[in-house]
């Protein structure tokens, strides 16, 4: 009996240890709790051009992340990328003359999207569209444009 | 004529073989689910066994897990210094250690330090004509064996994978904060937001589960059809390791390649 309660106590040890350790990783080592909340909304925005801006990226105001991009689909009429943005309903007196721009964390860090809140009374609701955009500075093209000015520059 | 005979015996041997193998494991699966019951003896008996194969092999877990996370982050610091992007080292050690350092080499290491154990212990009942007697007091033996074990393995092996991610995370932390003084500010923040709860981290668990699964029915299997003598003990513990080896690795694959 007592050797039989010593192997249930290690069993027990054991379980208890494994489960632990599944939910120290699940909450300490992955992105787990640091989703946006149930409450979210969702307005879009239109670009020329994105860059390398994925889903999953996160939606800056002020450089704090206030929700992250849903979804990128391609309009087939004006050919701009259209960006959908699901925002923490924490967030819901952003004015509707809000800009948008891809950004880019460090020099070649990840792509994400900063709105510039503007003044107007009226707030974005779900479905609205954000009419001020900046599309991505694409580091090839700069190049380009630089070493084409400099080259034209020297024909002169 | 005899040319024609050793060619369908070496087809045999290389084809109908494997495949009937498979089917009669299979089989054996079922009789063994078909023998689960809703009684306290049997959790008793699953408890048991726990302790045996999932408790005392988590020492030898542990130690490896913090060493695969050391030299982990020490191979990753070293690569990434190169771009000047060592911080990236927390978001390289669990990403590979979550979907597929963690699942495979817990697998890998149970089979070797509990599968064995199951086959020779099993296989010495069939030996020393224990599993005879209980047939004959109409006990069935793999119900009264083979399941307990292969329920613990079942459970045992994603808690072992779990104690296994998480040293190598510490070991990483100490190799890569301690040693190497990269800030751990950084450290845990890129770990929260570059690995995924539902993709990298669940996906694992599901893997660790099925790796489980896949180990203690091969060792299961070999120790109940082990020969009954000395050599075919070690014959069957020797296939154990091998061929839950193979199943895991193979299935490693195919499981990334359909659910990802």
């Amino acid at each position: 009996m007592r050797a039989n309660y010593k192997v249930e106590l290690a069993s027990g040890v054991f379980l208890v240890l494994g489960i632990a350790a599944l939910l120290w990783l699940a909450t300490q080592a992955t992105d787990y709790g640091q989703e946006l909340g149930s409450e979210t909304y969702v307005v879009s925005a239109r670009f020329s051009n994105i860059g390398d801006l994925r889903t999953r990226a996160p939606v800056k105001i002020g450089g704090v992340t206030a929700g992250m991009i849903e979804s990128i689909e391609l309009d087939p009429v004006t050919f701009e990328a259209v960006v959908h943005m699901k925002i923490s309903s924490k967030f819901d007196e952003i004015p509707m003359d809000t800009g948008a721009s891809i950004l880019t964390s460090g020099v070649l860090g990840d792509r994400y999207i900063g709105l510039e809140p503007g003044g107007a009374p009226d707030f974005l609701v779900d479905g609205d569209e954000i009419f001020i955009t900046q599309s991505a500075l694409v580091l090839e093209q700069i190049i380009g444009k630089y070493l084409f000015n400099t080259q034209s520059g020297d024909q002169e | 004529m005899n040319t024609r005979a050793d060619k369908s015996s070496l087809g045999r041997h290389y084809l109908l073989d494997p495949v009937q193998n498979a089917g009669s494991c299979l089989l054996f699966l079922l009789r063994m689910l078909a023998g689960l019951r809703p009684q306290l003896s049997q959790a008793q008996a699953v408890l048991q066994q726990t302790y045996l194969i999932g408790a005392r092999s988590l020492v030898i877990i542990m130690i490896c897990g913090f060493f695969v996370g050391m030299v982990l982050s020490l191979q990753a610091i070293n690569a990434l210094e190169q771009f000047g992007a060592s911080d990236q080292v927390s978001l390289l050690v669990g990403k590979s250690l979550f979907r597929e350092l963690g699942p495979v080499l817990t697998a890998l290491l149970f089979a070797g330090r509990a599968g064995t154990s199951i086959t020779a212990e099993i296989g010495l009942m069939r030996a020393t004509s224990q599993i005879d007697a209980m047939e004959l007091m109409a006990i069935d033996p793999i119900q009264r064996v083979a399941l307990p074990r292969f329920l613990a393995g079942l459970i045992s092996v994603p808690l072992l994978t779990a104690m296994f991610n998480a040293l190598a995370i510490l070991g990483s932390v100490v190799f890569a904060i301690g040693v190497m003084g990269l800030d751990a500010g950084i450290f845990w923040s890129k770990l929260q937001t570059g690995v995924l709860f539902s993709k990298d981290f669940l996906g694992g668990v599901w893997k660790s589960i099925a790796f489980g699964g896949i180990v203690s029915l091969v060792a299961v299997y070999f120790g109940y059809t082990a020969k009954p003598t000395g050599a075919g003990v070690g014959t069957a513990t020797t296939n154990t390791v091998v061929l839950s080896s193979v199943l895991v690795l193979i299935f490693d694959f195919i499981l990334t390649s359909f659910f990802s």
